[in-house]
């Protein structure tokens, strides 16, 4: 860290210097404090910006696309889908509660100053072991943040993940999502276009909370990191509700000509975006701005990360019908700036200038050099031998279902809220995506979350296709067709060339993935520095991938249970030997290595679009996508979420000369299981051929609670239905309490 | 007939509530702030589920003193419905239209999950288009829901028919299983003397339509179209 003007910056000497080129002055302690936090990594992606650009990003169906608070893409009808994902991994490690619950909190405001109304959000969680004690602290009170905050504020959550590894054992990962809808008409950007335009601060009153927010996520966490804690900042969900209302109904005034939330980077961060993007200047006189407490020094009102503050640029005719709604909710406001032409954010308190920089110096930081290098476990670990096959696979099943990453989530999704707002039609639990009604049409949005971090630390470049392949596999399972996808990329200290690489080997993977499945990236968040300094160990890559798909009518969603006892099962896609990463490997074996899986990227899309087109004619009553487990852990969630047993050959399926474990539990992409009734066999059967997809009648749905997996004359598998149930039901309450 | 929805501060089923009176049973429904509730004439009034005034102090109890609340118990006095969903129930309680306390769920988490409910007691003005026994699928969705009261209050109550949805099995036993929060005698809603002011913790309003019920079923909607019928009937 430097001193400069006796503020501490996480500048470097370089990057400084720069700034004082750009600025033609030397920067004083507030003009200095404003760019440290401008271009720390978090606000400026000044390391991300050249690799994200990969990403193709534009569609018939986008919107608007990065760059925007949320990316939003054409559903049809007049609707626009507006979606996000953000990262608040550093303040969950440190203060879980107020860590996850501030998460849902920007995301929220990230969503709602789209002009959308928030409708659901999505938790892809992932921590240490569940076994140690520091892991479980973390997942109760991340969990508990999440359920307090998305319960009060009124927006279902409707999904997520949770995956556990040891590798997030000192830096927890929790990503937070946010899907909201408006008709497109709606959509407001973030910008200041009109000068004269008065700058309204709504909601929370700024306080010392939360300063350097963005700079210490920029960091790697060290052992002083607990010292930090008061820059993790406090959430009032509250507060967020009035504000949810209060805003939508704000902006139904058309007064509005632009709108920001205030989060990482505060009001310096809203202000020169905003006057950045619509190619003009603000002017902002500090002594205006309501306060938490007096005292405040500019740096501090500038940099504040206090919570719950909406910045609307409104038409100055507007100003009264504005605030008196703001009053209405009893929401404290002020109006401490005014748009101008001169393209510079300009500072004053009382009348005094403090602070003059340029917005595009401000929001458009220098790009960083990162090198890249193939670190070299990826090449040893690909040389680990195929561990002896265990004699009792039955077991083996029995005991990859009660495992921590494969069990099931109830635990949380039961403190969770997924119904408020009357649009939860497939909820949590009971199909691979969200479903969520349009109200008042026959329409509905389908949204999922996935990530695979062990293919990912094992093959970025697969592991980076197959985390949107997955959250398209899912999507799609209920019916929907994947339209665009957001993305979470979490990474460890990109200063370093083997974590840079990874990055790069990842959204090169995501970007070919996006093309070949034509869903765009409409935005995303990434996050580096989720390593600590205690163990030196990065997080495995973990490119977190959100899809939405639209569904044109609710009477085509399919779940994954199954609906009839004697429905024929039908596996989709090839199986081959690619164990590396597998949640097998991990649990029974403990070997982390292998071959990971591979998207075979147009054999994906195909059997994607093949799966929708059955589903269109009605072929399709259950559908389930392959992935944690394999196939065998997909056909028993499936019995085990229908109470209802079934017999399978798989014989049928094995084209790649499998071994029996490698069969039921490699983690091959472009798999589905689905259910037909007999009558629509043949016709299903053939359109795969006609298709060019690879599909099998694996078996049939029976009655009575068993599993049989049978290899010719070979019983592989024989469970017990309720004891599968049993062991998956179990894991997390036995190890979190009720 | 006009039906009131009244939206505190952090109300937050309050629209849910009111796309289902409007689109589902058709009902003319006004969504009103609390403030400005005194200054309307209406048959009914629904108090919404959510987190009035953030929870602070207790679920409910700051909402019981709103302003808003005088003029309800004055149409409980008039013998209009009135209905408390959830949070409204906390209300009705914290304001003592109706007896009784709800504490924190036994298990001391929130919890959101479908359950079975048994009808009570069919005369109420929201259950007047139900059987006596007849089993119902709803969700809770609540931090503190576990209704308690003194037994002699809760036996008084009995005997006056005042309990009017219990949790039970689908075969309507009330098991301890059946019974999500530990609430007292498996008591899931109940009503006043005249059964006119009713509170329950389960959403009716998310259980009206097939569409969002993982059993197709709208047993919700009985709630709200025995009220219309109990507007018809001028309140019972």
């Amino acid at each position: 860290m430097t001193i400069v003007e006796g503020v501490q910056v996480d500048l470097k000497p370089e990057e400084l210097n720069q700034a004082v080129k750009m600025l033609g002055k030397k920067p004083n302690a507030v003009e200095v404090g404003m760019i440290d936090v401008m271009w720390s990594e978090h606000c400026s992606y000044k390391s991300s910006r050249p690799i994200l650009k990969l990403l193709p990003v534009s569609g018939p169906r986008v919107v608007c696309g990065p760059g925007n608070d949320a990316g939003a893409v054409d559903i049809g009808d007049g609707y626009v889908a507006v979606f996000k994902i953000e990262s608040h991994n550093h303040p969950s490690a440190i203060e879980p509660y107020n860590g996850a619950a501030t998460g849902i909190g920007g995301i929220i405001r990230d969503i709602l100053c789209m002009g959308a109304r928030p409708i659901a959000l999505l938790d892809p969680l992932r921590f240490g072991s569940i076994r140690s004690p520091r892991s479980r602290w973390l997942f109760k009170y991340v969990v508990k943040g999440i359920a307090d905050y998305g319960n009060c504020v009124g927006i279902p959550t409707v999904g997520g993940e949770v995956e556990f590894d040891e590798s997030f054992e000192s830096n927890c990962l929790v990503n937070v999502v946010c899907v909201g809808i408006a008709k497109r008409d709606e959509i407001v950007l973030a910008e200041a276009k009109y000068p004269g335009d008065l700058a309204i601060l709504a909601g929370g009153s700024t306080g010392r909370d939360g300063i350097h927010g963005v700079t210490f996520a920029s960091r790697t966490l060290t052992e002083e990191s607990e010292e930090d804690r008061p820059a993790v900042q406090v959430g009032d969900p509250f507060t967020k509700k009035l504000i949810i209302d209060a805003t939508l109904e704000i902006l139904k005034t058309g007064y509005v000509h632009g709108l920001k939330d205030l989060g990482g980077g505060g009001l310096t961060c809203a202000s020169s975006e905003m006057a950045n993007k619509g190619g003009r200047g603000i002017d902002i006189e500090l002594s205006k701005v309501h306060l938490r407490e007096k005292g405040l020094s500019p740096f501090e009102i500038m940099l504040s990360e206090s919570q719950e503050r909406m910045l609307f640029i409104v038409d100055p005719k507007g100003v009264e019908t504005v605030t008196g709604i703001l009053d209405k909710y009893g929401l404290p406001w002020s109006i401490p700036g005014k748009v101008t032409d001169s393209k510079n954010v300009r500072v004053f308190l009382d009348g005094l200038l403090v602070a003059e920089v340029p917005a595009k110096l401000l929001a458009e930081s220098p790009i960083m050099e990162r090198k890249a290098e193939k670190p070299s476990y990826i090449d040893e670990l690909k040389k680990t031998e195929r561990p002896q096959m265990p004699k009792d696979l039955s077991e083996v099943l029995v005991q990859l279902m009660a495992s921590e990453n494969i069990a099931s989530k109830e635990w949380v999704y039961r403190q969770y809220d997924h119904e408020v707002g009357a649009r939860s039609v497939v909820k949590c639990g009971e199909a691979d995506a969200a479903v969520l009604r349009i109200l008042g049409e026959d329409k509905g949005i389908a949204v999922s979350s996935d990530c695979n971090s062990k293919h990912c630390y094992l093959d970025p470049f697969n592991g980076g296709a197959g985390a949107v392949a997955e959250a398209c596999r899912n999507v799609a399972c209920v019916g929907a067709v994947p339209l665009a996808i957001v993305d979470c990329l979490n990474f460890g200290n990109p200063e370093k060339a083997d974590v840079f690489w990874q990055f790069k080997e990842t959204v090169r993977g995501m970007s070919e993935m996006c093309k070949v499945m034509q869903t765009p990236c409409v935005g995303g968040n990434v996050s580096f520095y989720n390593e600590d300094e205690v163990t030196k160990k990065a997080v495995k890559p973990s490119p977190v991938v959100v899809a939405l798909g639209v569904l044109e009518s609710l009477k085509d969603v399919v779940t994954l249970t199954f609906k009839n006892v004697g429905d024929c099962i039908v596996l989709l896609g090839k199986t081959f030997p690619e164990m590396g990463g597998s949640e097998y490997y991990y649990t029974v074996h403990h070997i982390e290595g292998g071959i990971a899986p591979k998207v075979d990227m147009k054999t994906e899309k195909k059997t994607i679009d093949f799966l929708l087109l059955a589903m269109k004619k009605r072929y399709i009553s259950a559908a389930h996508d392959c992935s944690k487990g394999g196939l065998a852990v997909a056909l028993s969630l499936m019995s085990v979420k229908s109470n209802l047993g079934l017999e399978a050959e798989l014989q049928k399926i094995n084209t790649e000369n499998l071994r029996y474990d490698e069969l039921l539990f490699s983690e091959s992409h472009s798999r589905f299981i689905v259910a037909t009734k007999k009558s629509h066999l043949d016709n299903l059967l053939e359109l795969a051929k006609s298709r060019g997809v690879f599909a099998r009648h694996l078996g049939n749905v029976i009655s009575s609670p068993r599993i049989t997996l049978r290899y010719e004359d070979n019983e592989i598998v024989n469970c017990d239905l309720m004891e599968i149930k049993q062991a998956w039901e179990s894991t997390i309450p036995s190890h979190m309490g009720l | 007939m006009r039906v009131a929805v009244i939206r505190f501060p952090g109300s937050n089923c309050d629209l849910d509530t009111v796309y289902v009176l409007r689109n589902v049973v058709g009902l003319e429904t006004e969504l009103v702030w609390h403030k400005h509730f005194n200054d309307g004439d209406f048959d009914a009034v629904v108090l919404p589920g959510g987190f009035s005034y953030g929870d602070a102090l207790r679920a409910g109890v700051i909402a019981a003193y709103s302003p808003a609340m005088k003029r309800v118990k004055e149409m409980a006095k008039e013998g209009k419905p009135v209905l408390g969903i959830c949070n409204g129930f906390q209300i009705l309680v914290e304001s003592e239209l109706l007896s009784g306390a709800l504490l924190r769920n036994d298990c001391l988490t929130f919890i959101c999950k479908w359950v079975t409910l048994r009808v009570d007691n069919d005369k109420t003005a929201f259950t007047n288009m139900m059987k006596k026994g007849q089993i119902l699928k709803m969700p809770i969705a609540h931090n503190e829901g576990r209704y308690y009261n003194d037994m002699e209050t809760i036996r008084e109550m009995e005997e006056n028919n005042q309990i009017v949805f219990r949790y039970s099995n689908d075969n309507g036993e009330l098991t301890s299983q059946s019974n999500p929060n530990g609430s007292l005698e498996n008591i899931a809603g109940i009503c006043n003397l005249e059964g006119n002011v009713v509170g329950l913790m389960p959403h009716p309003e998310r259980a009206s339509e097939p569409i969002l019920s993982p059993f197709k079923t709208d047993h919700g909607k009985l709630v709200f179209e025995s009220m219309v019928n109990a507007i018809r009937n001028g309140g019972k």
